[in-house]
């Protein structure tokens, strides 16, 4: 469906790649709410996917007490909602990741905060 | 000399016929649809303005004399509020930020809603509904003044609330109720008063009024209170001009019903997310507690707004597409909407805190079946940290819903462990909702919902910086730098109610203890 208006109604998307330094990409971690929700973060597209678990995560998740015991082996990754396999050794962008794209994580036996998935 | 003979006065149906429908004409040097080009684009077809029912037949001279009088009283009381020192008999510090979140997220939504009255009001060629939509509008007017009349008082003395105006067009969850109203006012007329007149003054304004008003009379703001009593003839005003103008719609031609709702859905849901902030006040805000939101919500929304879709089944119309799922929410949306102002408590201008233990029985009594699974833990995890000297601040920015504007908050329906992700592909650009029901009003509105101003996108734009910043400098502080942007007095306004410059005075000024100290 299309907006109902007046005359033409053409105006430009406010929130395109080019109007950013660097693409977003959201990043989710399931089970722990305590964070209210997931983080938007600009990333050169030349970041190596490995430097997020190493080098990104950490600072914003090392506050809780299950970042300490992720296994980041076991970590099983979803992008827009489905399973997905990115290999840590290359880039942000040739793991096919592109402005507003939204990944997930998920760590096999962290549940939270007393098992509240906080 | 011929001898004059007394006019004889109108009656109170003739006057109102002549100070209402007496008022219009048709244009003959310009055609009609050149001077009002508003009330037919959007679809709806109405064959006889004349069947528009005023239920209230009000006319405007009657207005000025009546609103005079009740505002002369309610200055007054706001006036011996002051000279009482009425600020020192609410129950707790604390309940002011529930004023705090009043005058920067509702109070600016008067004005919106005057301005909104006024295009309508403008652009009908029914005179009945063009003098109620003016009625209005004033209305709203006044309720913007009275409303920053009644709280500048507390200005006085609490932080939080010296630059409501300007935080308002800038701070991140305040663009929730801005994108709210100017969705709104940008929509054609009827869309508006089916938006605000139905789906928000009708359904769903008591969730607002009531739970406002009677936590600032349980906790001891007669200040509000009274401003509350005012303005309660006008808005049951408002809420007979929401119905009738829906069953006006609905009456008028078939072809209306469904384009009326699409848009009692679009707006049902839109006035639902927005309530949220109300639900957390209600819920944690209030020292002294009145209901829980999940109360209010059974008795204000499943019990009324059930009957009253029921009556409207009549005409054709349902009940709108996301009420089951904001009823599933009422167990829900006030926990994680307080776990996301304390996440980014150093960002807005009201502090928050972790409630009491007695607190938090009480919501545990309330929310029997997902307060001590979900919700207790984090807060008594947030409670140790603090006493260990690391309060938890979350400092990255989150990803927002582009309709509601809402941080990504809200669980799946059938699942509060899990954030509800969804997402559209619109002209090669993803975008991102947290419910089918704001995807739904993106993907029906695409070339509007694009143009979100969205906080979080802003400021990674640098659109969120004072003039002459240079983020590229040395030791750059992306944070500071925004709140110096949003005008936000650090280390006042914000932060944690614990050790707050509003706990330490508020303490002194009555004598107490410092409320830290007696635990």
């Amino acid at each position: 469906m299309s907006v109902v208006a007046l005359e033409r109604y053409d105006i430009p998307a406010r929130d395109v790649r080019e109007n950013f330094p660097a693409p977003l990409l959201y990043i989710g971690w399931d089970d722990h709410l305590m964070f209210c929700a997931p983080f938007c973060l600009p990333l050169p597209p030349d970041t190596p996917f490995g430097a997020l678990a190493a080098a990104v995560l950490p600072g914003i998740y090392g506050e809780h007490p299950d970042f300490a015991k992720i296994d980041w082996s076991k970590v099983q990754w979803l992008k827009s909602g489905k399973p997905w396999t990115p290999d840590p050794a290359k880039s942000l962008a040739d793991n096919g990741l592109v402005h507003k794209d939204v990944i997930r994580f998920r760590t096999p036996g962290l549940t939270g905060i007393e098992g509240s998935c906080s | 000399m011929d001898t004059r003979v007394a006019k004889k006065k109108l009656g109170l149906k003739d006057r109102y016929a002549a100070m209402t429908r007496g008022l219009g004409w048709e244009t003959t040097y310009q055609p009609m649809d050149k001077v009002f080009p508003y009330d037919k684009y959007e679809g709806i077809k109405i064959h006889n303005w004349d069947q528009w029912q005023d239920p209230f037949r009000l006319t405007m001279d009657a207005y000025w004399k009546y609103q005079g009088e009740k505002e002369k009283k309610l200055y007054a009381v706001i006036e011996a509020f002051a000279q009482n020192n009425g600020q020192l008999g609410v129950s707790d510090a604390r309940y002011v930020n529930a004023l705090k979140l009043f005058i920067q997220g509702v109070t600016p939504l008067e004005y919106y809603a005057h301005r909104g009255f006024a295009h309508v009001g403008r652009q009908f060629t029914g005179e009945g509904a063009r003098v109620a939509a003016q009625m209005q509008s004033i209305d709203e007017l006044r309720h913007y003044q009275t409303e920053t009349h009644a709280i500048s008082h507390y200005n006085k003395y609490f932080n939080g609330m010296h630059h409501s105006n300007h935080w308002f067009d800038r701070v991140w969850y305040l663009s929730v109720p801005k994108s709210f109203f100017e969705d709104a006012i940008t929509g054609g007329p009827f869309e508006f008063l089916v938006a605000v007149s139905f789906s928000f003054e009708y359904v769903l304004t008591n969730l607002l009024f009531v739970p406002f008003m009677s936590g600032a009379a349980h906790n001891g703001d007669m200040s509000t209170v009274t401003f509350g009593f005012s303005a309660q003839s006008d808005e049951s005003r408002h809420m007979t001009l929401g119905i009738e103008c829906i069953k006006f719609l609905l009456e008028q031609d078939p072809a209306n019903v469904p384009i009326v709702q699409g848009w009692i859905d679009k707006w049902f849901w839109r006035g639902y997310r927005l309530l949220t902030l109300v639900a957390m006040m209600q819920d944690y805000m209030l020292p002294k507690r009145v209901m829980s939101w999940k109360e209010a919500w059974e008795m204000y929304a499943e019990d009324n707004g059930g009957a009253l879709f029921k009556d409207l089944a009549r005409y054709g119309i349902r009940e709108p597409k996301g009420w089951k799922d904001a009823c599933e929410g009422k167990d829900h949306i006030s926990h994680q909407a307080w776990n996301t102002f304390y996440n980014y408590s150093a960002a807005a201008p009201f502090h928050t805190w972790v409630p009491t233990d007695e607190e938090m029985d009480w919501l545990s009594q309330k929310y029997p079946t997902t307060f001590d699974k979900l919700y207790r833990p984090r807060l008594e995890f947030y409670r140790e940290q603090q006493k260990a000297g690391k309060r938890f601040y979350n400092k990255t920015l989150p990803m927002l819903c582009n309709t509601c504007q809402i941080p990504m908050v809200f669980t799946e329906p059938g699942d509060a462990t899990k954030i509800g992700y969804r997402e559209s592909d619109w002209r090669g650009n993803k975008h991102h909702f947290c419910s089918d029901h704001c995807k739904e009003i993106f993907d029906n509105e695409p070339e509007k919902f694009s143009q979100s101003w969205l906080p979080v996108h802003q400021i990674y734009q640098g659109q969120c910086f004072e003039p002459g910043t240079d983020p590229t400098a040395e030791g750059f502080d992306p944070l500071l730098a925004v709140l110096k942007y949003y005008q936000l007095d650090v280390g006042r306004d914000n932060f944690d109610f614990e050790g707050s410059q509003d706990q330490k005075n508020f303490a002194a000024w009555r004598g107490d203890a410092p409320q830290g100290e007696q635990q």
